[in-house]
């Protein structure tokens, strides 16, 4: 494929042929991770490092955690919580549902063509987020919706008087949940397929019944994925701006709104408090995703 | 009893899942009263905002490829090769982006590199357009990584390099004739999963005030009844589309394995 | 009668017929292992049995009464599967005593049955009763995997290619030990595997199993030294087949080649008709010896030194065979091509089939 055979003794010339050379070796290959290392350091971490600072500096200078003590007005408050109420009920709801879809496909009940096409489809519907998918909700059950207006002429059934409304918390958690099931499928699909038949027959042979074998044996070896799986979804909604926005214009209160906002016309009136909002929103993320990692490194420690 | 509930978690499911596509879809028909009709694609690849916004994210979507694929392919070749240890903190790294929101990480890049900073990229639209290209490297960095990772797992790095090497090969030629052409499932995976993110992304063009296709169909949304649902039929195509290929590509590359 | 029967049985996977009239009955305490070949339907007998699958036809009968109908969880049965399969969430006590919390058995009783177990299998409690299976070895989990299915008692001990996954010394340890523990507890055992040695060193009968069908039951002495087909002679064991004319029916002379042999017992062919005939490696001599009185020069052809036993294939009368000889430091193993006289006893010829 490349050139002409040599004789094998070429490749001596890529060993250290003295102490000096041995010494550098090591600095010398760290040079190939440096193009990402810088692009790292500059687009990534440098980034948020400089905003997580920011939010325990004064204007002036000097470190404060002014910032995150004047974050506590009932309007932020307000909006990290209906952030976090929409972000946990999207993510147990599409964990659950997810998590039976999932489990009917893997574990029989469903015929094995399900399958492929299901998982397909996920691909494609967790990653149909942001503008486009509160466009095809709002044509659906947006206030002229194709199902609102199907609801009202043909059935008598005003959805707006039974109070609901799509750009609210339930709008919103309906519409992310059409990215949060099939992240949920496709992140606990290879889970379920860890759970080995011989575990069920063995369990069978012992004398448990189904219920017996999921409480006792698949439940607690899933435990550890479902629960990562809540808090990486947890997180996945949690960043989520531009659904939110699309949805609702900025009418509701939340905190990637609330942020977005504040970067385009710094609304709180002071910047160190938009890198605090931040930090507050990287903050629980990362526990989220801390919960994650630490928990899916015990699962595979077991299904080694 | 188990496959009646499994039926039911099924069918309710794909109802979800199906009833937006198909209302999205009829609204995006019925932009003429009482007919349906194509007015509102009409309307819409008439114009001309829309083809300068998508035509500018597909530039900035293949740029981000290109740059990603030349970040990422010799990082995780090199780290595979020669630095191993150092494997968990890169991983580490490019899973950084699934935690800290893109709203915060273009957050930083206006405070960072504004006018009046050491680096004044958004001083200029050429600057801004490269802070986007990178932007958007680190939101594909946790799935290219990953997908070029994989990839380099199933080949013994080490060996082929060796071969090539006595075979008087150079980095380069190992790198780009050798590693790539193993890996290039990974990387056109890859890279249509990365298509299928920017081209509507929204938050860091809109935040970087750039003439994009995301923040171009949420002002639309904002104005107009029935185009934004042919946006969204247009957004969901090409998603489809990304994932087809990935399928498409991941197939093809099993035919040939096992055909050899 | 018998304890666990098994009677023509049957399973069709769609038009693939996979056990084939399959009878079996075994005694109250007997080990009976199940050999074939991978594919020729072990491991559905003993699903049937289990009960992970429904027989097509059949009955399985335990003291009389016929378990088909009865679910796994209510068969009383224990089983051991080729990869462990422990429960990777619980201890090792957890899982042995898996069973017994299952029927309620709590407290004191149920700890000490576990330490029982553990004990019996060599693994002590309080060793060993908190680690999780990750951490044994591959031969540890195997045998936590034998104490979880013994723990509850069952009627039945299934195990299916139990040792297949393990190194080739642990493999031939635990067999013993399996076999040591069985015969402890007494427990009615049907043991699966395809390795001939592993059946024949452990059972008290051996089912050669072809294709679905049981080609021969019996000891493994009648098995290896009366193979009832062609399948089960080549299957198991090493042999020279040779092809042979009935001489004399009623004193059992037969002749192969230009070579005449007395076996020494009658045949129930006629004269003239031909019957397959073989010879094991071991019942052929290098050099005289007594009481073997067929005794021929021949030609070393190759010579395979395999530690203890040296084999030759040797050529004489126009036939190739097989001969195995202990090894002697003092006296090496004859040349390729080098002269010898080898010899045997016509009362050591195998009649296929008979
Ligand atoms: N669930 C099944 N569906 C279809 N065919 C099967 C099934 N289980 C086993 N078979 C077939 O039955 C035959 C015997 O299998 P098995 O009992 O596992 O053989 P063994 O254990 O002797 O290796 C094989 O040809 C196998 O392909
Ligand atoms: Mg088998």
């Amino acid at each position: 494929m490349v050139g002409r055979p040599r004789s094998p003794h070429v490749t001596d010339t890529s060993l250290p042929p003295s102490p000096r050379r041995n010494v550098l070796a090591p600095i010398l290959r760290m040079v190939g991770v440096v193009p990402f290392l810088v692009f790292a350091l500059l687009f990534l971490i440098g980034p948020t490092l400089y905003i997580v600072l920011g939010a325990f500096q004064r204007t002036g200078g000097g470190w404060t955690l002014e910032n995150i003590v004047a974050l506590n007005t009932p309007s932020v408050r307000n909006a990290y919580w209906v952030s976090i109420k929409i972000s946990f009920i999207s993510a147990l709801l599409g964990c659950l549902i997810g998590f039976a879809m999932s489990a009917g496909a893997v574990l029989g009940g469903l015929p094995k063509w399900v399958r492929s096409p299901l998982l397909t489809f996920s691909g494609v519907a967790s990653n149909f987020a942001g503008v486009p998918l509160a466009f095809a909700f709002l044509a659906t059950i947006g206030p002229a919706g194709l199902i609102t207006m199907w609801l009202r002429q043909d059935l008598g059934i005003n959805l707006r008087a039974y109070g609901f409304n799509l750009l609210s918390t339930p709008g919103l958690i309906i519409t992310y949940l059409f990215f949060q099931i099939p992240l949920m499928i496709l992140i606990i699909t290879p889970a379920l397929d860890g759970l080995r038949r011989e575990w069920r027959e063995a369990a069978m042979v012992l004398g448990a019944t189904g219920w017996q074998y999921w409480r006792m044996v698949a439940l607690p070896i899933l435990f550890p994925s479902l629960l990562g799986c809540l808090a990486l979804l947890f997180a996945n909604a949690f960043g989520a701006v531009a659904t939110a926005i699309a949805l609702t214009g900025s009418s509701l209160n939340i905190a990637p709104i609330l942020l977005y906002a504040q970067i385009r016309g710094d609304v709180l009136g002071n910047p160190h408090l938009g890198y605090a909002l931040a930090t507050g929103m990287i903050a629980i993320t990362a526990v989220a995703n801390t919960v994650y990692i630490v928990l899916r490194a015990r699962s595979e420690r077991w299904l080694r | 009893m188990t496959r009646i509930l499994a039926w039911v978690a099924l069918i309710l499911g794909m109802l979800y899942f199906i009833l937006p596509l198909v209302g999205m879809t009829e609204f995006s028909l019925s932009m003429r009263r009482g007919v349906y009709s194509l007015d509102a694609y009409t309307t819409i690849l008439g114009d001309p905002r829309f083809r300068q916004t998508f035509g500018y994210s597909v530039l900035m979507a293949v740029a981000t490829i290109i740059f990603g694929v030349l970040l990422v392919v010799p990082t995780a070749y090199w780290v595979r090769l020669r630095l191993p240890w150092i494997r968990p903190y890169i991983e580490f790294i490019t899973l950084l982006p699934l935690v800290i929101p893109a709203i915060v990480i273009v957050f930083g890049y206006i405070r960072l590199y504004n006018t009046s900073s050491w680096l004044p990229l958004t001083g200029s639209s050429m600057g801004t357009n490269l802070l986007l290209v990178f932007g958007y490297a680190t939101l594909a960095l946790p799935y290219m990584y990953r997908a070029v990772d994989t990839g380099l797992r199933t080949l013994d790095v080490g060996t082929l390099t060796e071969a090539a090497q006595s075979l008087g090969a150079g980095w380069g030629t190992i790198l780009f004739r050798v590693i790539l052409p193993n890996v290039l499932v990974a990387v056109l995976s890859g890279a249509f999963l990365t298509f299928a993110i920017v081209i509507g992304e929204f938050t860091m063009a809109a935040l970087l005030d750039r003439p994009a296709f995301g923040p171009f169909m949420q002002i639309l949304g904002a104005n107009r009844a029935y185009e934004p649902a042919a946006l969204a039929v247009i957004a969901f195509a090409i998603t489809w589309a990304c994932m087809g290929l990935i399928q498409l590509v991941t197939r093809l590359q099993k035919h040939t394995r096992a055909g050899a | 009668m018998a304890y666990l029967d098994i009677a023509h049985l049957e399973k069709s996977f769609g038009a693939n017929r996979v056990v084939k009239d399959f009878s079996l009955p075994i005694d109250k305490g007997e080990f009976v292992s199940l050999l074939g070949p991978s594919g020729c339907g072990k491991t559905t007998v003993l699903r049937m049995v289990a009960g992970f699958e429904t027989p097509s036809a059949g009955a399985i009968r335990i003291e009389g009464k016929d378990i088909v109908p009865l679910r796994p969880n209510q068969r009383n049965i224990g089983m051991v599967f080729q990869a462990y399969a422990l429960f990777p969430n619980l201890t090792v006590a957890q899982n042995v005593g898996f069973g017994l919390r299952i029927a309620g058995v709590a407290g004191k009783e149920a700890q000490t049955r576990v330490g029982e177990m553990l004990d019996i299998i060599g693994l002590p409690l309080a060793e060993y009763g908190a680690r999780y299976p990750f951490q044994l070895s591959g031969g540890q989990q195997q045998r936590v995997a034998l104490a979880r299915a013994l723990a509850p008692r069952p009627r039945v001990l299934l195990l299916d290619e139990p040792l297949s996954a393990l190194d080739a010394k642990v493999r031939v340890r635990l067999r013993g030990e399996i076999r040591d523990i069985q015969r402890r507890l007494g427990i009615t055992t049907i043991f699966v595997t395809h390795d001939q040695e592993e059946a024949l060193s452990i059972s008290d009968r051996v089912v050669v199993m072809n294709a679905g069908i049981a080609d021969q039951v019996g000891s493994p002495f009648e098995i290896y030294n009366r193979p009832a087909t062609p399948f089960v002679a080549s299957f198991v064991g090493t042999l020279t087949p040779f092809e042979a004319t009935v001489i004399d029916p009623r004193v059992g002379t037969v002749m192969s080649g230009g070579l005449t042999m007395n076996l020494g017992r009658p045949l129930s062919a006629e004269t003239g008709t031909a019957v397959p005939i073989a010879l094991r490696p071991e019942a052929v001599q290098l050099g005289r010896a007594s009481g073997r009185e067929i005794i021929l020069p021949a030609t070393a052809r190759e010579v395979e030194f395999m530690g203890s036993v040296i084999r030759i294939r040797a050529e004489a009368a126009g036939q190739s065979f097989l001969l195995d000889t202990f090894n002697r430091p003092d006296a090496p193993p004859p040349q390729p091509g080098e002269a010898v006289e080898i010899s045997f006893s016509g009362r050591d010829v195998i009649v296929i089939g008979v």
